[in-house]
């Protein structure tokens, strides 16, 4: 079998949209498409596994937000985006950085502080970048506004290209979200806001934090849709239809995708104070969109059990390689530190240490 | 008695709550949670959601709505998740809350205390990790609190929790965990640490050592390695940077004649830079043998990497170095000072 046709098993949910506008229900599959996506998904999540062994042995500092259990939003989108359209996201960066084109050894490495990582160990876990990949930011819907000036850009610039500005669920009550809205609305620019909602902002549910949990409504006058996250298939079709949709100058639109996240918010939270174990079960035994996609792909016989197999033991390798590398990989040196505070310092600028006897000339 | 800094915290703010039941606390995560720092534990029970109020991640939205209850009277205790994200807010703390009582001419009164973790923490890079003393040490309207150990945090969160102004109390994540013997005295229910005076931490003739919060440790410590080459530092906790007790810092140089001030934020129109400022324009200034010399953060965002994150933090190196060149003492030499 080369390919195959699936229905989404959880339909869209549209706002200010007629249903036959709304993208098709059906998707066909080809089997090279679905080794691609099935590779994908499980390279996130081992990746992410791999984060949180290195943060349990103290090799990563500070925070450490991991993306399990959304890989079908980062993959399901990106299947559907042209390689110039820009992502910005907030600080749960790792997949994303991932489907932007950074390696493995990279973002592990980044996580680690070396400087082989994707920012050379200046930004860590929150802050990488990538080609079109504008981070990674650590302030909750900051993100937001800037995603919406990238969409000014590329329409300033008449590209054939849009921006996705993703945001937690945590992040769709922040204010600057909603100016961020209106203007895009008002200005018709080409932006994809997408509420990545996997049910939690840290310790609050949905319920506690927002009025309405309807978040592709949200945008009010901009048209928006969900779609369920977990079914990287049901992503795809709803990101090509926004895609074309936004791509013939209709302006911006909000989609939501219902997704959960199995880790704590970062590491530091177990996450099981505020939602209960069999919560976290139910979700990965139902609804789980690397376990669902293997499914549909064995079913359909576009792929075997022992193909996927032994996929998942070449990423195993892959990741194992990436993760030793980057551990014995150098940190910056230290005079680094003074570096990049200014792409152009001017001529002759010295930047302070600790103290008055310790400066050092700024490089860009 | 020996406490930690988190659970002086929790103490005074548990006290005040029981004190006053127009006190209310506010922000991300402080009720079901118990605050992202553990800070607020136990007090949503014992308080009710009434008063340990839980918000949505909305920092303008509910600094402005903390002000408005602070102006009709309520007395709010309005926590930022870390100052970080108090930029997200900072209209609201500025123009609001600090100027609103100048602008009524004295009739509208914004009793609020802003409080939450500031200043450097462990590999949380740029956007996590800054000192914000100055930034709001520059507002006039503004009290801000620095507090060091966990006396200060006990007496000045209860001091700031009844004063009428806006306060700024700014926490330091890494000093949360650290035990202080505490007297019995200072945990008493009536204990207050009056707002706008410092400490005197360590008494010494040859050279003042000026810091707040965190960085106090790294006078303290540096003043033991000092010791040991027959230098006395003396060491003051600022406890308040605005408005800044002045006159300690005159008095204790006119005595030793030598200043070096010690932060963890930026150089540039810092804490530091005012108190040269303020010694300058004083009559300490003609006491002075050298130059007030500044130990701060460097003059950079925060790296994630280890090695130029400690390259970018100040040391007890850094401030024991400042010394030696202050008092005119070779590097390598060890020769006594008497």
């Amino acid at each position: 079998v080369t390919e195959a046709k699936f229905t989404i098993q959880y339909p869209y949910k549209l706002h200010l949209i007629e249903e036959k506008d709304g993208p098709k229900l059906d998707a066909v599959l080809t089997r090279e498409e679905g080794l691609k996506y099935y590779t994908e998904m499980q390279t996130i999540r081992l990746m992410e596994r791999a984060a949180s062994a290195l943060y349990q042995e103290k090799a990563i500092r500070g925070f450490c937000h991991l993306y399990t259990g959304q890989e079908g939003v980062c993959v399901g989108m990106s299947a559907s985006l042209k390689k110039d359209d820009a992502v910005i996201t907030a600080y749960r960066a790792h997949g994303w950085t991932y489907m932007k084109g950074s390696s493995v050894h990279a973002i592990l490495s980044e996580l680690v502080g070396r400087k082989t990582g994707v920012a050379k160990g200046k930004g860590g876990s929150m802050h990488m970048y990538g080609d079109q990949f504008y981070g990674g930011n650590g302030i909750v819907g900051a993100q937001v506004p800037l995603g919406a000036g990238i969409a000014l850009s590329q329409k300033f610039n008449n590209l054939p290209n849009l921006t996705v500005a993703l945001y937690g669920d945590g992040a769709a009550n922040q204010g600057q979200v909603f100016e961020a809205y209106n203007i895009a609305k008002l200005w018709n620019l080409p932006c994809l806001f997408v509420c990545e909602n996997n049910g939690y902002g840290m310790g609050t549910s949905i319920a506690r934090s927002s009025a309405s949990t309807s978040y592709y409504t949200r945008g009010d006058y901009i048209p928006g849709i969900w779609v369920d996250g977990m079914d990287v298939l049901a992503v795809r079709s709803a990101t090509e239809w926004a895609g074309e949709y936004i791509r013939s100058g209709k302006g911006p639109l909000v989609m939501e995708a219902g997704t959960y996240r199995y880790s704590g918010h970062s590491m530091s939270d177990p996450g099981t104070s505020y939602r209960t174990r069999s919560e976290i079960q139910e979700v990965r035994n139902t609804r789980d969109a690397i376990s669902g996609f293997k499914e549909r792909l064995i079913s359909s016989e576009l792929a075997t059990a022992q193909e996927l197999k032994e996929i998942d033991s070449q990423i195993r390798k892959e990741i194992e390689e990436a993760n030793h590398k980057a551990k014995s990989d150098p940190e910056l040196p230290v005079e680094e530190t003074f570096t990049n505070v200014y792409s152009s310092p001017t001529p002759g600028l010295e930047i302070r240490g600790c103290d008055n006897f310790t400066t050092r000339l700024a490089l860009p | 008695q020996k406490i930690t800094v988190r659970s002086a915290l929790t103490r005074a703010l548990n006290e005040e709550l029981a004190r006053d039941e127009k006190v209310i606390l506010l922000g991300e995560e402080v009720a079901n949670y118990d605050g992202a720092y553990k800070v607020s534990q136990g007090l949503l029970e014992k308080y009710t959601e009434k008063r340990i109020i839980d918000t949505p991640i909305t920092e303008m939205g509910f600094a402005g709505i903390a002000v408005g209850a602070a102006m009709h009277g309520l007395r709010p205790i309005c926590e930022f998740m870390t100052f970080n994200f108090s930029m997200q807010a900072i209209d609201q703390v500025i123009n609001s809350a600090a100027k609103t009582y100048y602008m009524s001419a004295g009739s509208v009164k914004v009793p609020i205390v802003f409080r939450g973790p500031n200043g450097a923490a462990a590999g949380v890079a740029a956007q996590h990790s800054q000192c914000f003393a100055a930034w709001y040490a520059h507002c006039p309207g503004l009290k801000v609190i620095s507090p060091y150990s966990a006396e200060d945090c006990k007496g000045l969160l209860k001091s700031a929790i009844r004063d009428d102004d806006p306060v700024i109390f700014l926490e330091n994540e890494l000093m949360y965990n650290v035990t202080f013997d505490t007297p019995d005295e200072c945990l008493k229910e009536d204990y207050l640490i009056p707002i706008g005076k410092g400490k005197i931490e360590r008494e010494g003739n040859h050279i003042t050592l000026v810091a707040h919060s965190k960085a106090v440790s790294l006078c303290l410590d540096a003043a033991e390695e000092l010791k040991e080459i027959g230098i006395e530092a003396e060491v003051i906790n600022l406890r308040t940077i605005r408005p800044m007790d002045s006159e300690m810092i005159i008095k204790s140089v006119k005595k030793t004649n030598h200043l070096v001030t010690v932060e963890q934020g930026w150089p540039q129109f810092g804490v530091g830079a005012e108190i040269c400022a303020k010694i300058s324009e004083s009559e300490a200034f003609d006491y002075l043998d050298a130059p007030v010399v500044r130990v701060t953060g460097a003059d950079v965002p925060m790296p994630y990497a280890k090695s130029l994150e400690e390259a970018a933090l100040p040391r007890v190196m850094n401030v024991v170095n400042s010394v030696k060149k202050t008092l005119n003492i070779e590097q390598s030499s060890a020769a006594g000072r008497n």
